[in-house]
């Protein structure tokens, strides 16, 4: 446990306080009790910068699970300071504009704030974790908080259709990703994320390699919403607009990218990466600002933003991966581009979380979104009106805003595909830059037509829900504060180049670097008259000339089909799955015990039998231990009992004989010296008598045609078989012991290790307390599945509701 | 069922308690001798189901009011707590530790095992099961 540890732990620690909180003071808006924790991460975060920005990492260990190489391993470098410090401090501000945002009194705020910190703790854990098991964990949580988060109007349906469906894509991501992990464990021997990247040239050539790259990849693209995975991205807009803000465009969508970033040393290199990388984050840009442009909900146009500008910062990390490829002489080559990636995931933190915060104050004043019906709150909203120019500039990327600096250097990236010699870029390279522009366009048009139809033009009161009038100040602050970090990076690039950037470029192209030498980066503002100049020049040119146009050609859009849209394909996908699965169910679910009796006791005689008789094992007649007088009665009352079940008429009798039966069995575990067994088989019999007892009670009368010829026969050939099967390998398994029996190693170690001298106890609850403490839980599922059965049953019939 | 059975009754009084006592001493006595959470556990359910058939309902509900469904979840989260104290002490998952103690009225040498914590754990566990289960098929009127 160690400063590290605790940094992940705090909000998932501080979730157990917010119910006692909200108890104790019923008044308070919960969000001011929540609000110290991100900012004392943040402080604690900040502490480290100097020591990460001189190139230490800080690091804590500890062992979890040792024997399959999983350890609760942190390490703190310059790629994960810059994500930890996003998290942190994102997270802070949307804390403040939700204590503003969400109405103490129609809101359930405890259940809110429970999940961003469960949220913000498995961000923290992703973007912290060395072990790949750990960060799998965490990253799977990141996609249960978000599911929770975007659901958290549960009234509504879109919401719940938009959490499931981010659910369902992401986690399906996160599986293959997994699957990826444990092919690299099979290459490199470890878990361990830095251990990986020290056995990276090892396991370049192994054919796992390439499986593993595509899996890794899924899991990145479907969480960074890459096409064709991005459609989860805007029905996850019915999320509150904080967590819009927070989730969607400052730190979830970006675990992908981390996970690139994080992933480069072990893959890049490889033609498949950097062609998969590059390619789908190209055509994300393209294709997310291209479907940008045609939205009029306000929080659409930047979900389609954010999708386009995570495709921008892939494609860079695709084109820096070309930097291992080159030796020393032109290694700084490509590392352009990946200096422009971290810088613009930084810049698209601040502009993007600034307007989403921005849309959430105009929906929540004007009650809606739509810029149809906006228009004209310039000198209603100066102060909004001031944020949201500077977030859509910086967006459109135009000077003096950072968004500027990112983009001239995102241009730099493109260009220098065509210098690079090598995965046929001699030819294909020229797209890189033509796509790029193309994208910048659309970019640079929905970023103009967001501040525009909204603060600018007529004024339409008699179409807005409400009144406008100016937000209030604790929801002004917190994009106030990005705005200005926007304002104060476009003129001061270099106050973060050396403390946050260059760590974080050192982080993803180690192997670049000697021992103790670090990228040197220097970002100016005035870079003299570059072809990226004039690139953005004729983006502003062309852009403007389609903003001016745009009423003329918008509906443009309206004449792509519209049946062969990615949706419509999940939607189908999602149907069919439905009632394929619902048919495969009814086909076998027939709602009676009796018939899945049977089911599973064929498929015991199938199996077994059948391996029985495939490997026809000898049966051991001899050498057992003689049967006392008294173990014979016993065995015939045993016999007796179970053949009462049978013929028994009532089904009281039945039950008692059953018990019976039970009885007989722990006496013998009693003469068989297996105290434990016998006290565990007698109260088990006892506690499940009743409970039979309880059941029966509510069933009604045997019927009458359970005792015609055809019911009972199949019932005796089925009680035969299976009857005959058990005794067959009772009998071959005394003939049979191909390894010694570990009973020995846990007597000999039982009272030495575990302190107990009853080795039954001490395997349950120390040895193998694992499988216990899962068995409970398993227990305790049962349970509460039973009780929601019988107590939240849904009145009559249940097919009567579908 | 409305039977009005005294001698079970009386005799349930006075049982019931001579089973809670022999299920605590399972409990304790499970770690170097027969028993343990689990078995302490479905005696102690054992000896509430006698309590449930011999009275009825409300009056086992007025003596013992316990929702089983909280002590399920306290009984998981013991079990679950004691696997991440010892992380605490930078040991593995679960990881159990034992000393031996002078304490008074135990006498000298007495054993601490942190197993036994995970054990109450999972005795709380089986308790609140057995009776959510229980008592959910036993009170359903439909």
């Amino acid at each position: 446990m160690s400063w590290l540890h605790l940094i992940v732990l705090a909000p998932f620690l501080a979730t157990v306080f917010i119910p006692v909180i909200h108890k104790a003071f019923p008044k308070l808006h919960i969000g001011w009790a929540v609000l110290p924790l991100p900012i004392a991460l943040l402080i604690s975060l900040l502490s480290q910068i100097g020591k990460v920005s001189s190139h230490v990492s800080v690091e804590a260990s500890m062992p979890w699970i040792p024997s399959y190489g999983i350890y609760f391993d942190v390490y703190l470098d310059g790629l994960s300071m810059l994500f930890a410090l996003l998290i942190t401090g994102i997270g802070t501000l949307v804390v403040l504009y939700s204590i503003y945002y969400l109405d103490k009194h129609k809101e359930r705020l405890q259940a809110f704030y429970v999940y961003l910190l469960l949220f913000m703790g498995a961000m923290l854990g992703v973007v912290l974790s060395d072990n790949l098991m750990l960060l799998y964990m965490f990253w799977e949580t990141t996609s249960l908080a978000s599911f929770l988060l975007i659901a958290y109007w549960t009234q509504r349906e879109k919401s719940r259709y938009g959490a499931q469906k981010s659910m369902l894509i992401t986690v399906f991501g996160g599986m293959a990703m997994f699957a990826g992990f444990i092919l690299l464990y099979v290459m490199g021997g470890t878990f361990s994320i830095r251990g990986l990247v020290e056995q990276a040239p090892h396991i370049a050539g192994d054919p796992l390699f390439i499986p593993a790259l595509v899996l890794v990849l899924l899991g990145a693209f479907t969480k960074s919403a890459q096409f064709p995975f991005h459609i989860w991205l805007p029905d996850a807009m019915e999320a509150p607009t904080p967590v819009s803000a927070y989730l969607h465009s400052a730190t979830m969508v970006k675990a992908g990218l981390y996970l690139v970033a994080r992933m480069t040393p072990i893959f890049a290199g490889q033609a498949e990466w950097f062609w998969l990388v590059a390619g789908f984050g190209l055509f994300t840009l393209l294709w997310g600002s291209f479907s940008a442009v045609k939205q009029t909900d306000l929080k659409s146009i930047l979900a389609f933003s954010t999708v386009s500008q995570l495709g921008l910062i892939m494609s860079l990390l695709g084109v820096g991966s070309l930097a291992v490829l080159y030796d020393a002489a032109d290694e700084r080559l490509f590392y352009a581009a990946v200096l422009a990636a971290v810088f613009h995931l930084f810049n698209h933190a601040t502009f993007k979380g600034a307007l989403f915060m921005v849309a959430g104050i105009v929906d929540h004043e004007t009650g809606t979104r739509d810029i149809r019906k906006l228009g004209g709150l310039m000198s209603l909203m100066p102060i909004t009106f001031t944020i949201a120019v500077v977030g859509g500039l910086s967006m459109a990327g135009l000077p003096p805003f950072n968004g500027f600096l990112s983009k001239e250097m995102f241009f730099t990236g493109m260009l220098k595909v065509l210098e690079a010699d090598v995965f046929a870029l001699e030819t294909w390279g020229i797209l890189f830059p033509i796509i790029a522009v193309v994208a910048s366009v659309f970019t640079f048009v929905y970023s103009l037509m967001l501040v525009m139809r909204t603060f600018l033009g007529k004024l339409q009161p008699e179409k807005l829900e409400k009144k406008p009038h100016e937000a209030p100040i604790g929801m002004l602050i917190p994009p106030i504060v990005l705005a200005s970090l926007v304002l104060l990076v476009g003129f001061y690039p270099n106050l973060i180049a050396h403390s946050l950037l260059e760590p974080a470029v050192s982080a993803i192209l180690p192997n670049l670097l000697a021992p103790g030498d670090h990228f040197e980066t220097h970002i100016s503002f005035w870079h003299g008259w570059t072809a990226e100049l004039f690139m953005t020049m004729g983006v502003v040119a062309v852009g403007l000339l389609l903003v001016l146009t745009l009423r003329r050609w918008v509906s443009l859009y309206d004449h792509l089909p519209q049946r062969l849209t990615l949706n419509r394909l999940y939607d189908g996908m999602l149907l069919g799955l439905q009632r394929g699965s619902s048919k495969g169910t009814e086909a076998y679910m027939s709602g009676s015990l009796r018939t899945y009796l049977i089911y599973i006791f064929l498929f015991f005689i199938l199996v077994i039998g059948g391996s029985l008789a495939f490997i026809q094992p000898t049966l051991q007649a001899s050498g057992y231990a003689p049967l006392a007088a008294y173990e014979w009665l016993l065995g015939l009352i045993l016999a007796g009992a179970a053949a009462a079940i049978v013929l028994v008429s009532s089904r009281m009798s039945a039950i008692l004989a059953a018990g019976a039966v039970g009885y007989m069995v722990s006496l013998y575990f009693v003469i068989l010296r297996a105290p434990d067994l016998a006290l565990t088989q007698l109260v088990v019999e006892t506690v499940s008598v009743a409970l039979f007892l309880l059941c029966f009670y509510h069933l009604p009368k045997l019927r009458r045609d359970m005792n015609r010829v055809r019911f009972q026969s199949v019932n005796f050939l089925i009680a035969i078989g299976v009857g005959a099967i058990i005794t067959i390998l009772t009998l071959a398994v005394q003939g049979v012991r191909p390894f010694d029996s570990i009973s020995d190693y846990f007597i000999a170690n039982a009272h030495d290790e575990a302190g107990g001298d009853n080795v039954v106890n001490v395997i349950l609850v120390d040895f193998r307390g694992f499988d216990t403490m899962l068995e409970i839980l398993v227990l305790g599922i049962a349970a509460i599945g039973i009780y929601a059965l019988i107590k939240l049953r849904l009145g009559g019939d249940y097919r009567e509701h579908q | 069922m409305n039977i009005n059975d005294v001698i079970l009754r009386t005799a349930t009084k006075v049982i019931t308690f001579i089973i809670l006592a022999f299920s605590l001493y399972l409990f304790f006595a499970g770690h170097n001798n027969p028993g343990g959470g689990f078995i302490g556990g479905l005696v102690t359910a054992s000896a509430l189901v006698l309590m449930y058939l011999a009275f009825d309902l409300e009056s086992m509900k007025k003596a013992i009011p316990v929702n089983y469904i909280t002590m399920t979840a306290v009984g998981l989260l013991i079990a679950v707590a004691t696997g991440l104290g010892s992380f605490l002490f930078g040991a593995p998952f679960l990881s159990h530790t034992f000393d031996y103690f002078d304490l008074p009225l135990f006498g000298e040498k007495t054993e601490l095992a942190t197993a036994v914590l995970f054990d109450l754990g999972v005795y709380l566990t089986v308790v609140g099961i057995t009776m959510t289960i229980i008592l959910a098929i036993g009170e359903d009127q439909s």
